[in-house]
């Protein structure tokens, strides 16, 4: 079994407990063991680099020492984290002044960084080192016929890392493919949800959800899929607020794209963590559940 | 005698872990402003802030809220024909403006930032009910009681947690904070 080391960050815990589940749940089945990296810290999301550069990379840098630390590959399922772990993990290699700075700090925590263990995204490691193939072998429950608007976000594409398409990833698409279901033209997949906006700069943030929201009705989605707890809670448990503001009547389940994974490979729907939403997606999973299940 | 570095420079020297190229090599194209999809509430697009940087225009590049505006999406930095890491140069002047303390008061950004970075500097964690105070009083009542409607589905689903999560190894984490931050780091 290929074993990581699996940073989950803060909202793992609660906020976004049933992506923590689904996740687990999934790559076991996938024979991908996520280890949580012992004792970690919050990676900053974008708030520690408003303030300080050299204490954002060096707070980053102790998640990343730890995994060094038990040799493993470090694995993000917040895209926030997965950018931060991997920006700081290269300047570290690139910068050598830096890597001695952060170094005299982690050894207060006797900790030491030098850049060797690599950061992936989960979603990468599904789509990239487990492979659509092998997933589809896995899928005992197809979601066929489900409509998914396939939702990237931002920061899981971009800033580009090392010269991947950031106009036209597909890799998401293959995951929802490979459990059945169809992914939807969605024009707005990567546009970005407003992040902390949401409670910075309400009335932007409101407004950019029901673009992304609307944009994915017309284009007959059922359920949007996302791979970042903030797109979750900014485009489903803001939904009411917007349909306050707006006056539009969305009702538009938006999943963890571990959810559907799990699903189709047959985990019950309690182990994928369902029944924690705001906008159940029951009308539209229900018929690909088993009666016992329900 | 050395020359006092103009507000263009000083930008320019908060942006050294970038891999973008330099602000003044921006060619006015507006790109970013027709990629950005926070620009219709800027009071300044990006490619405007950009070349007010370039000219100098402290007062009225620190005065608009552009910068607290950008979601950190780096739509805008994957698009740029000149390679500029435009969302970089935004964290840049939202640095500048935190350490010169030039914010306006009903900015709530700021303050938020602030108050995420000294609970993990206290806790090794986020804790989203001690953040919620930092914005939700600039909000108007209908929007307050909205948000707490919000807050209390995301309690009763056991979104949130009940008590602040926290590290173990809290001491050894503030005494690294100390070795970057030597004066003014937490008690």
């Amino acid at each position: 079994m290929k074993q990581y080391a699996f940073f989950p960050g803060c909202s793992l815990e609660k906020l976004a407990a049933s992506y923590y589940v689904s996740s687990q749940e999934s790559a076991k089945k996938l024979g991908v063991e996520l280890r949580e990296l012992e004792d970690w810290n919050c990676c900053g999301a974008t708030t520690y680099f408003h303030v300080d550069q050299l204490l954002a990379h060096t707070l980053v840098a102790r998640n990343l020492a730890i995994a060094e630390k038990a040799g493993l590959d470090l694995v993000a399922s917040c895209s926030a984290c997965y950018k931060n772990a991997y920006f700081t993990n290269q300047h570290i290699q690139e910068d050598p002044d830096l890597a001695e700075h952060i170094n005299y700090a982690l050894e207060e925590d006797n900790l030491q960084i030098k850049g060797t263990s690599k950061v992936y995204h989960l979603m990468e490691v599904l789509a990239n080192e487990v492979g659509a193939e092998e997933i589809k072998s896995k899928v005992t429950h197809p979601l066929t016929g489900l409509k998914v608007a396939a939702y990237y976000g931002c920061q899981i594409v971009r800033p580009r890392k090392n010269g991947e398409n950031v106009e036209n990833p597909q890799f998401f698409e293959s995951l929802i493919s490979a459990t059945g279901a169809e992914a939807v033209n969605f024009p707005d997949r990567l546009r970005c949800c407003g992040g902390s906006l949401i409670m910075t700069s309400r009335q932007a943030a409101l407004d950019m959800v029901n673009k992304i929201l609307q944009n994915a009705l017309a284009n007959g989605a059922e359920v949007i899929a996302t791979a970042c707890p903030l797109c979750q809670v900014n485009l489903e448990c803001y939904q009411a607020q917007v349909n306050e503001e707006f006056g539009t009547n969305y009702a538009l389940p938006v999943l963890y794209f571990t959810q559907l994974l799990g699903l189709a490979m047959g985990v019950p729907p309690k182990k994928v963590g369902l029944g924690k939403e705001f906008v159940s997606a029951m009308p539209f999973l229900s018929r690909y559940l088993q009666k016992e299940a329900r | 005698m050395t020359a006092k570095p103009t507000f263009g420079q000083e930008i320019a020297n908060l942006l050294h872990a970038s891999h973008g190229k330099p602000l003044s090599s921006c060619i006015q194209c507006g790109t970013c402003s027709g990629t950005c999809p926070v620009a219709e509430y800027m009071d300044q697009t990006p490619r405007r802030l950009i070349g007010m940087i370039n000219a100098n225009m402290k007062e009225e590049v620190l005065a608009c809220n552009t910068y607290w505006f950008c979601a950190s999406c780096y739509h805008c930095t994957v698009r740029c024909p000149a390679q500029i890491d435009i969302a970089e140069a935004m964290y840049a002047v939202k640095r500048y403006s935190i350490w010169h303390k030039t914010n306006k008061e009903e900015l709530v950004g700021p303050v938020f930032s602030e108050t995420w970075v000294k609970t993990i500097v206290n806790s090794g964690r986020s804790y989203e009910p001690v953040l919620a105070p930092t914005y939700m009083f600039s909000f108007g009542p209908k929007e307050f009681f909205q948000e707490a409607l919000t807050a209390t589905n995301l309690m009763l689903k056991g979104r949130i947690p009940v008590l602040p999560p926290r590290i173990k190894r809290l001491e050894n984490f503030k005494k690294m904070i100390r070795r970057i931050i030597p004066v003014g780091g937490p008690s």
